[in-house]
């Protein structure tokens, strides 16, 4: 027990002994910035990357004490339920607009994020945020179709996703939005509509694609297509870009009605302990040079031109990362939904799921079924034991 | 013919089992530059190499260490009072004090979590602190292990003869002394036990940590958020490393309960 004691306290020491490892050329300022991002979504050293976190703290002697989330609503979840002190978040777009909304965003002070000059005019000035007060784009990207040239030869359109001679070969979004947005673009509608009419003919079309789905999937689309499994598959182009990297058949395609555009911010939470040198993050991130060395890593586009010479040239190239203004001038971005659509939308997504309302009906027959049986029981069991007492 | 059937059951079962973390240890060696789950190519250790140069996971797994042992030491040091005092209470008060000492164990985590998180804003807003972090996981990790220890240590305090620390107090040993030279030692195989449970409770728990961590991250749920990109065979290496700890840990509480037992019988002999 001794040995395992002292084993146990040497790995400890070990462990806590580690980060405090990097170089540190600015004084430590006593600060410590909690930084809450997506999971995997900055480069971290790894890999012969640059570990952006350590860099700023060698910069600027502010030190980061940086998590991770898995999804906007796990990140509102947390900012929402308190207890938790951060002053560096990254959601996605529509988090912003509902953030913004709900007053839970500091307005930023542009004067300490002068690296904001690098930024595009095509990324300032949102849908999501007019007037451009409270969030800076982290990474973008567009969401098309990876197809396997194997099986299929050419994909234009979203059209390709209801083809019935890729029947059960076909996989979809695991989510609301992105799903319905594919519906959207193929009915020509505004992915952003109020219109409970133009909802319920997106799902309509959905709930006609349903019998051709093998699988509403997230993340298991790359083993999916990667083994032959599936043939066609609309997903993120920065995720999926290693796909087609790394296979000989797997082709991608942003088809011609257009497609959603999605961002990913750095914003600062209206709690936040130490916002000036949060602004003092986020400048830092918007360095070409650093947007270049996290993209690199990260896979995403960089919403700065300044940044792409630090890329490969094959990726600057490639339409997957950065497609063509044209492609671009055919997206749409989300903003949140009012409460009701929202609810509306979950809704019609069950729906759609499930395969109508009519699958309650048989989740009740099931719950009562399985309550019968109980009853059965807890009867036969009174009746055996008033029998063994006669 | 009856004990064939019962071989093979008994194999489906371990199957079961242990098929999924099998095929999730095998492909943490993978080969692959796509990252892939499920194509085979070729032996490497190269997942586990990142695994160690990437800070954020050493960070993570430092948290979560200091918090297990933390946890671990102090809801031992309660658990085994609490079982003392358990231990010596009448029939009744013992039998609701038990109950509800066990409560937490069958409350499902997430009720414990999120009830546990709205307490500890509360506090922290009372006293005027800024966020969850270290402090609030360790005390949430303190809570749920408590009745684990408790479980382990009142066994064995059951089997001491009472009259073994009268004695020693007959001979003129203060009470204090008498608990560390006589009942200490009887109930130490429980209580270590109990440490070890606690240890390996507090570093796999995801659910309670997630709802009271603030802005603390500990390795559970800095696994959970790199599921949301296609999961890496960063996190296979990862999950065998874990498992192999736990493994080890359990093998060693197993064998001490047996050897415990051993002695038990000889003594009886």
């Amino acid at each position: 027990m001794k040995k395992l004691s002292l084993f146990l306290t040497l790995a400890l020491f070990f462990v806590l002994a580690a980060p405090a490892a990097y170089a540190q050329d600015a004084p430590d300022r006593g600060v410590t910035l909690n930084v809450y991002n997506w999971g995997e979504y900055i480069a971290n050293g790894t890999d012969g990357s640059m570990d952006v976190n350590a860099e700023f703290t060698r910069r600027t002697g502010i030190r980061v004490n940086y998590t991770t989330f898995d999804s906007n609503e796990s990140l509102y979840s947390k900012l929402a339920g308190g207890g938790a002190d951060y002053d560096v978040i990254f959601p996605s777009e529509y988090m912003v607009s509902r953030l913004i909304n709900e007053g839970r965003l500091a307005e930023l002070d542009f004067a300490n994020i002068p690296n904001f000059q690098y930024v595009d005019p095509q990324f300032r000035d949102p849908n999501y945020d007019p007037g451009n007060r409270y969030s800076v784009p982290y990474t973008w990207g567009v969401v098309g179709i990876f197809y396997n040239t194997d099986y299929i030869e050419e994909v234009t359109s979203w059209q390709s996703l209801w083809d019935s001679q890729y029947a059960g070969k076909i996989l979809m979004f695991d989510n609301p939005r992105d799903s319905f947005a594919i519906a959207q673009f193929m009915l020509g509608q505004d992915v952003n509509t109020t219109d409970p009419a133009d909802w319920r003919a997106a799902a309509d079309l959905l709930k006609g694609q349903k019998p051709l789905v093998q699988a509403y999937v997230m993340d298991q689309i790359f083993d999916k297509m990667e083994n032959g499994e599936a043939w066609i598959a609309p997903y993120y182009a920065g995720d999926a870009a290693i796909l087609v990297d790394n296979s000989d058949n797997i082709a991608f395609a942003v088809p011609e009605e257009g497609t959603n555009f999605f961002v990913d911010c750095a914003c600062i939470p209206i709690t936040a302990s130490h916002k000036r040198e949060a602004e003092e993050y986020i400048n830092f991130l918007c360095d070409p040079e650093i947007s270049g060395a996290n993209m690199d890593y990260v896979g995403y586009s960089t919403p700065e031109t300044a940044a792409r010479e630090y890329l490969s040239p094959e990726v600057v190239e490639s339409p997957l990362h950065y497609p063509s203004e044209e492609t671009l001038s055919r997206t749409q971005a989300f903003v949140n939904l009012p409460e009701d659509a929202a609810k509306l939308v979950d809704q019609l997504w069950a729906e759609v799921k499930m395969g109508g309302p009519g699958e309650s009906a048989v989740l009740a027959a099931i719950i009562l079924g399985f309550l019968a049986v109980y009853v059965a029981i807890i009867a036969y069991k009174r009746r055996k034991r008033r029998r063994e007492l006669r | 013919m009856k004990k064939a059937a019962a071989r093979l059951y008994t194999f489906l079962m371990f199957l079961f089992l242990y098929a999924p973390i099998l095929v999730l240890i095998v492909f943490s060696f993978n080969d692959t530059e796509t990252a892939s789950r499920t194509v085979w190519s070729g032996f490497s250790l190269k997942w586990y190499q990142k695994l160690f140069e990437d800070r954020l996971i050493l960070e993570a797994l430092r948290n979560t260490l200091i918090i297990a042992v933390a946890a671990a030491a102090a809801s031992t040091v309660l658990g085994t009072m609490a079982a003392i005092g358990i231990n010596s209470m009448k029939r009744l008060p013992k039998r609701v004090m038990m109950n509800i000492t066990n409560f937490p164990m069958v409350n499902p985590e997430i009720v414990t979590g999120v009830s546990m998180m709205l307490l500890f804003v509360f506090a922290v807003g009372l006293f005027g602190g800024r966020s969850l972090g270290m402090a609030s996981i360790t005390a949430a990790h303190i809570t749920f292990c408590l009745p684990y220890v408790i479980l382990q240590v009142l066994p064995k305090l059951r089997q001491m003869d009472e009259s073994l620390f009268e004695a020693a107090q007959d001979l003129g040993c203060p009470p204090a002394k008498a608990f560390f030279k006589v009942v200490l030692p009887e109930i130490m195989p429980g209580v270590v036990t109990g440490m070890i449970m606690a240890f390996t409770l507090s570093i796999d728990d995801f659910v309670i940590s997630y709802f009271t961590s603030g802005t603390t991250q500990t390795l559970p749920i800095y696994i959970y958020s790199m599921t949301r990109k296609r999961v890496s065979p960063e996190i296979n290496a990862l999950s065998t490393v874990l498992f192999a700890a736990v493994m080890a840990l359990l093998i060693v509480v197993n064998v001490r309960t047996a050897k415990a037992r051993g002695q038990a019988k000889e003594e009886r002999r």
